[in-house]
C-alpha cells in the first residue's frame, strides 16, 4: 500500500506492507534513534512523536501514520540537547540505549507540564524503562534543568548551575 | 586521605559518548550494519529433553527469499563452551552449535538464513521436526546422580578439573575449608540451622543479544557484536568453527547494556556460521523473548547455612553449603558458586574461628544460566546476611551492633577469601555513615501508620572482588598523537558503565593533558591490546592499572626522544605535560615537536603498550539500609528510602560510581520484589515478556540515596578498587529483613512478592 506522512517535517511517500510497523518504517528511513526493547508496549524505548503526542511506534502500524506528523529525536536535536546536557552530567546516559525514548518523552513532558514536580516526571516517565541507571540520576538531570533556567529567568538570585 | 590533589581523577567527567547517546545517535549494532544481509532465525525446541529424529527442510527452503536451512547434520561435531573466560575455561565443552540432543524449551534446533525476516519466520513455520520426547530433570534438587542424564554424550568434556562429572548431571562440586568447623559449631551457644532459595533472574539489558557478521575485504570473518568480551568471542568461535583465529575479527561498538549476560557468546555462532558458509553477511538481533528463555540469566541457587555464635553475639564458624542450577549447559556454572561462599563469609572474619564452604552444580533441562552482575556473591550474601539477621533479632541485639562486633576490618587476613589481606577496608565507616544518614535508631522500630501499614527498616552489609586474581589480563596502548593528544586503546569493553571515560581520566592525570585530549577506542581484536574483557569487576582496577603503567612506559619514552632533540640523556629532562623541558639549561621541546619528530626519520615509537594482572582481587564493601512501607493486608511493599554507602577504594568518577550503585541497588530490588524466571510443570518458560517480567519502574524505588567511604587500596590506580558488582548485593538481604521486622515472617524464597507475604503468617517462635 502506499502511505504519505510527515517525517520530521519532510513529506515521505512509500509502498509499504500493510503489516509493517511504524518502528520499522522509520528505520528504514534513517530514524536509527527510534529503539525496540520489547515487541510489546513495555519498555518505551521506541517512542516517538504522532502529532507532537508520544506513541509508541512498536505497537502502531506505519499505516496508521497515513497523514499524520511523525517526529522522531532525528528532528528534535536542538530541543533535546537544550536538556539532555544535564542527564549527561550526572552519567544517567549510561548504556544509552533507552535514551531516545526516554528523551522524546522527556521532550513530550516539558511541552504539556513546563515545570513539572518529581512526582509528575517519576508519573510521566513511569513507562520508560531503563535497567542502567535506576533512574535517580535522570531525575536530577531533569531538575537540574528546570532549576537552571529559573536561574536563567531570574539572573537577580544569580546562577544554579548543574552537577 | 591519600592523594587528594587530582585534576581529572576523583572528578564527575561526563561519558566521552554521552551525547551520542542522549541525542540517539546511530552507534548500536543494529545502526551501523544497514547493508543487505541475510536475516537469521533461530527453530527452537518445544520440549525439555527430546532427541531430534528427523528435520524435513524442503518446504521450508522452498519459500522465495530463503538461504538455507541448516540443522545438527550440518554443523562441526566438536564440543565448546560459550562463556567469556580465560583459557581454559572452568566451564565444560558441552554444547554444539546444533545438537541433536536438545536440552531446554528454547533449545536451538535449525538455523535458517533468508533476505527477510518475513521469509525466514514464514520458512521456520514450514520445518517439521519429528521429536524422540524424553523425560526431563526440571528439579534441580534432584538432578544430582538422577537416572535421567543431561549431557550422556560420550564427548563431554571439562577443560579444568572443577570437580564435574556428566554420569552424575554434575558440572562442579568441591569443599573448602579453614579450621574444624564442626567442632566449632558444637562449642557455640546458639547454631541457626537456615536454608534460603534464589531464582533465576533475568538481565533484561536494553538491547537484546545481537551480533552482525561479514567477510571483510581480507576475506576474514568481520564480527560486530554485542558483547563485553571480544577477545574470548574470537576464541569460542574459532573453535565452534573450526577455522583459524587469524581468520576472524571481532569488535564491539557501543553496547545496549550488559550486566554479564553478554560475558557469554549467547547468539554468535549462529549468524558467525550462516556467514561462513553462504559468504554473505548476516544478522541475528533476539527477540524479548528468546533474550528472556535462552539467555544467560543468574543461577538459581539454594542455600544451608550453619552459623555458630555466642549469646554476646559473636559468630564463630559458619558452614555453607551451596546447590546451584546450571540449568541445560555449564556456563559459568563452577565459577559463579565459589563466589557464594567466598564472598560471603570473609564479611565475617573478625571472631570466624572455622568455616566449611562446600558445593555441588547440576545440569538440569532449563534454560543455561550464565553471568549476571554479583555472579553468586549476591545469591551467597542474600543468604549469610539474612542469616545473620535472623541472629540478631533471635538474640534481641541490634543487627548493626551485631556487625560491627563481627565484620572484617582493615589490615585483617581473610581466611575465607584465599587469605588475602583487607588492604583497604573502610566496611566499619560505612556502617557507621549509614547508621546516621539513615537515622537508623529512629527507623529501626516498627511503626504502625494506624491504616492498615508498617513502616520497618532493615540492614545488610556487602562485598564483591577487583577483578579474578591471577588470571585476568587487562591492557592499554597509548600513543602520543602530533598535536600533543593521545589515542588510548583498550580491549575492555565499556558497556555503559563508563570505563572508557574512567580510563582516560586515568591516562589524562598520568599524562597531564584534559580528558578531552585523550581520545579512546574499543574494542576490536585486530586492533585492541589483549583485554580478558569487562567482567568481574576488573575494568578499573587492571585495565586502570594497566593504563597508568603504559602511561608510565610513554612518558619515558617521549622524554627520551626529547633528551635527543636537546642532545643530552633522558635523565636531564623533566616531563611537564605539554612540553619536556631541560632544567639545567632551561631548553624546552613542545609535545607537539616531539610528536612530529616521530614522524620524521624516527626509530622510536612514541607509543606504550602494557599489561597487567593482580595476584589479589581486594574486595569493595558496602552497607545498604532500607526503610519500607508494607500493608499488612494486600501485602505491598512500598519502598520509601534506601541508603547505601559504598567503599569502593577512591571513586574514579564520582558522579558515574554513584549511578552504578543506584542502578545495582534498583536491579536488586527489582530481583527481592518481584522479578522471578518462571516455568511450569514441562519446563516450559512462563512470563517471559515484559509484559508479565515486570521491571523496576521509576514509581518502584523509591528515594535512593548513595554516599561513599573511601579507602585507598595500594595495588589498584590511584587506590581505586570496583564498583560496577557490590551494589546489586544489599538489597534482598535488606529488604527480607525489612519485611520480617513488618510481619514477623522470615522469607526464605526469593522474590518476595505481595501474595507470598499476605499468604503468610508468623512462625512460632
Amino acid at each position: 500500500m502506499e502511505l504519505k506522512l510527515t517525517l520530521n517535517g519532510r513529506t515521505v511517500a512509500d509502498h509499504i506492507e500493510p503489516g509493517l510497523l511504524l518502528i520499522d518504517f522509520l528505520r528504514s528511513h534513517g530514524c536509527f534513534s527510534v529503539k525496540r526493547g520489547c515487541e510489546t508496549s513495555n519498555c518505551g524505548l521506541c517512542t516517538v512523536l504522532m502529532d507532537g503526542r508520544p506513541v509508541l511506534s512498536c505497537s502502531m502500524l506505519a499505516a496508521r501514520a497515513a497523514g499524520h506528523s511523525i517526529m522522531t529525536l532525528e528532528g528534535l536535536q536542538e530541543e533535546a540537547a537544550d536538556f539532555a546536557g544535564f542527564i549527561a552530567d550526572q552519567g544517567a546516559d549510561q548504556c544509552g540505549f533507552c535514551n531516545p525514548g526516554f528523551v522524546m518523552n522527556t521532550i513530550a513532558l516539558l511541552r504539556e507540564i513546563p515545570d513539572p514536580t518529581d512526582d509528575e516526571i517519576r508519573a510521566f516517565l513511569a513507562g520508560n524503562l531503563c535497567r542502567c541507571s535506576g533512574y535517580d540520576g535522570q531525575l536530577r538531570g531533569i531538575r537540574r534543568y528546570l532549576d537552571s533556567k529559573k536561574a536563567d529567568a531570574s539572573p537577580e538570585k544569580g546562577g544554579i548551575h548543574g552537577a | 586521605m591519600e592523594h587528594n590533589t587530582y585534576r581529572e581523577v576523583g572528578k564527575p567527567v561526563r561519558k566521552k559518548d554521552a551525547m551520542q547517546l542522549l541525542l540517539g545517535k546511530p552507534v548500536y549494532m543494529d545502526d551501523i550494519t544497514q547493508g543487505p544481509a541475510l536475516v537469521v532465525k533461530l527453530l527452537r525446541s518445544p520440549h525439555a529433553n527430546a532427541l531430534v529424529r528427523e528435520v524435513k527442510t524442503a518446504a521450508a527452503l522452498k519459500v522465495p527469499g530463503v538461504e538455507a536451512v541448516y540443522t545438527w547434520e550440518d554443523v562441526p561435531k566438536t564440543r565448546f563452551t560459550i562463556a567469556g573466560q580465560t583459557y581454559p575455561e572452568p566451564s565444560p565443552y558441552d554444547r554444539l552449535i546444533l545438537d541433536r540432543h536438545v536440552r531446554f524449551v528454547g533449545d536451538p534446533v535449525a538455523i535458517i538464513a533468508a533476505e527477510t525476516e518475513k521469509a525466514a519466520l514464514r520458512a521456520m513455520k514450514l520445518i517439521k521436526v519429528t521429536y524422540e520426547v524424553l523425560e526431563p530433570v526440571l528439579d534441580f534438587r534432584s538432578a544430582k546422580d538422577n537416572p535421567i542424564l543431561v549431557h550422556p554424550e560420550e564427548d563431554w568434556y571439562p577443560p579444568c578439573p572443577v570437580g564435574g562429572d556428566s554420569r552424575r548431571n554434575l558440572v562442579a562440586s568441591d569443599v573448602n575449608a579453614d579450621g574444624d568447623v564442626e567442632a566449632v559449631l558444637a562449642d557455640c551457644e546458639i547454631v541457626l540451622d537456615r536454608t534460603y532459595h534464589t531464582k533465576a533472574f533475568s538481565q533484561a539489558m536494553m538491547e537484546t543479544f545481537r551480533t552482525y557478521t561479514e567477510l571483510d575485504r581480507y576475506g576474514r570473518l568481520h564480527v560486530i557484536s554485542s558483547t563485553q568480551i571480544v577477545f574470548h568471542c574470537r576464541r569460542i568461535l574459532s573453535q565452534a568453527l573450526g577455522i583459524p583465529k587469524s581468520r576472524i575479527r571481532v569488535e564491539k561498538p557501543r553496547i545496549g547494556g550488559g550486566f554479564g549476560a553478554k560475558q557469554t557468546a549467547v547468539c554468535e555462532v549462529y549468524p558467525a556460521f550462516v556467514t561462513m558458509k553462504t559468504g554473505k553477511p548476516a544478522k541475528l538481533i533476539y527477540t524479548r523473548e528468546e533474550s528472556q528463555i535462552a539467555g544467560s540469566p543468574r543461577h538459581e541457587m539454594e542455600i544451608h547455612v550453619r552459623l555458630g555464635a555466642d549469646r554476646d553475639g559473636r559468630i564463630r564458624g559458619i558452614d555453607l553449603y551451596t546447590l546451584s542450577n546450571s540449568g541445560a549447559y555449564g556456563e559459568h556454572g563452577p565459577t559463579t558458586v565459589g563466589l557464594s561462599g567466598h564472598k560471603s563469609i570473609p564479611l565475617y572474619t573478625e571472631n570466624l574461628e572455622a568455616f566449611r564452604f562446600s558445593y555441588d552444580v547440576v545440569y538440569t533441562n532449563l534454560q543455561a544460566a550464565g553471568a549476571y552482575r554479583g555472579y553468586g556473591a549476591t545469591q551467597g550474601i542474600y543468604a549469610l546476611e539474612t542469616t545473620v539477621n535472623e541472629l540478631a533479632e533471635q538474640l534481641g541485639m541490634d543487627p548493626t551492633a551485631i556487625r560491627d562486633k563481627n565484620m572484617v576490618k582493615e589490615g585483617m587476613k581473610m581466611p575465607a577469601y584465599y587469605n588475602e589481606p583487607a588492604n583497604a577496608c573502610a566496611l566499619d565507616r560505612c556502617m557507621e555513615h549509614c547508621r546516621q544518614m539513615f537515622h537508623w535508631e529512629e527507623k529501626y522500630p516498627v511503626r504502625d501508620m494506624g491504616n492498615g501499614k508498617v513502616r520497618a527498616a532493615g540492614v545488610a552489609m556487602a562485598m564483591q572482588g577487583s577483578c579474578i586474581s591471577n588470571v585476568d589480563v587487562g591492557s592499554a596502548t597509548i600513543k602520543l598523537t602530533e598535536d600533543g593528544s593521545y589515542n588510548l586503546i583498550i580491549g575492555a569493553a565499556d558497556m555503559g558503565t563508563g570505563c572508557d571515560t574512567i580510563l582516560a581520566q586515568m591516562a589524562a592525570e598520568c599524562m597531564d593533558c584534559s580528558v578531552e585530549d585523550v581520545a579512546v577506542f574499543g574494542a576490536d581484536t585486530d586492533a585492541s591490546p589483549y583485554d580478558s574483557g569487562s567482567y568481574a569487576s576488573s575494568t578499573t582496577y587492571i585495565t586502570g592499572k594497566a593504563v597508568e603503567r603504559a602511561c608510565a612506559d610513554l612518558k619515558a619514552q617521549i622524554c627520551a626522544i626529547a633528551a635527543g632533540m636537546l642532545g643530552c640523556e633522558p635523565t636531564e629532562v623533566v616531563f611537564e605535560g605539554k612540553q619536556v623541558r631541560r632544567p639545567d639549561t632551561g631548553e624546552t621541546v613542545s609535545l607537539e615537536q616531539i610528536g612530529y619528530k616521530t614522524q620524521v626519520a624516527s626509530t622510536q615509537a612514541a607509543e606504550a603498550t602494557v599489561s597487567h594482572s593482580s595476584p589479589i582481587s581486594p574486595p569493595p564493601f558496602m552497607v545498604g539500609m532500607v526503610e519500607i512501607e508494607l500493608d499488612k493486608e494486600t501485602g505491598l511493599v512500598t519502598v520509601l528510602d534506601y541508603m547505601a554507602v559504598v567503599d569502593c577504594g577512591l571513586p574514579i568518577n564520582p558522579a558515574l560510581a554513584r549511578i552504578q550503585t543506584e542502578g545495582g541497588i534498583v536491579q536488586g530490588i527489582g530481583h527481592t520484589l518481584m522479578e522471578e524466571v518462571r516455568y511450569d510443570h514441562n519446563g516450559r518458560p512462563i512470563g517471559s515478556s515484559f509484559m508479565q517480567y515486570k521491571l523496576p519502574t521509576r514509581l518502584d524505588m523509591g528515594r535512593l540515596h548513595v554516599e561513599f567511604e573511601h579507602s585507598f587500596e595500594p595495588t589498584g590506580p590511584f587506590g581505586a578498587k570496583s564498583i560496577g558488582e557490590i551494589v546489586i548485593n544489599t538489597p534482598a538481604p535488606a529488604l527480607t529483613h525489612a519485611i520480617y521486622r513488618a510481619t514477623g515472617v522470615w522469607h526464605r524464597e526469593l522474590p518476595i512478592t505481595p501474595e507470598k507475604i499476605a499468604l503468610s503468617r508468623p512462625e512460632p517462635s
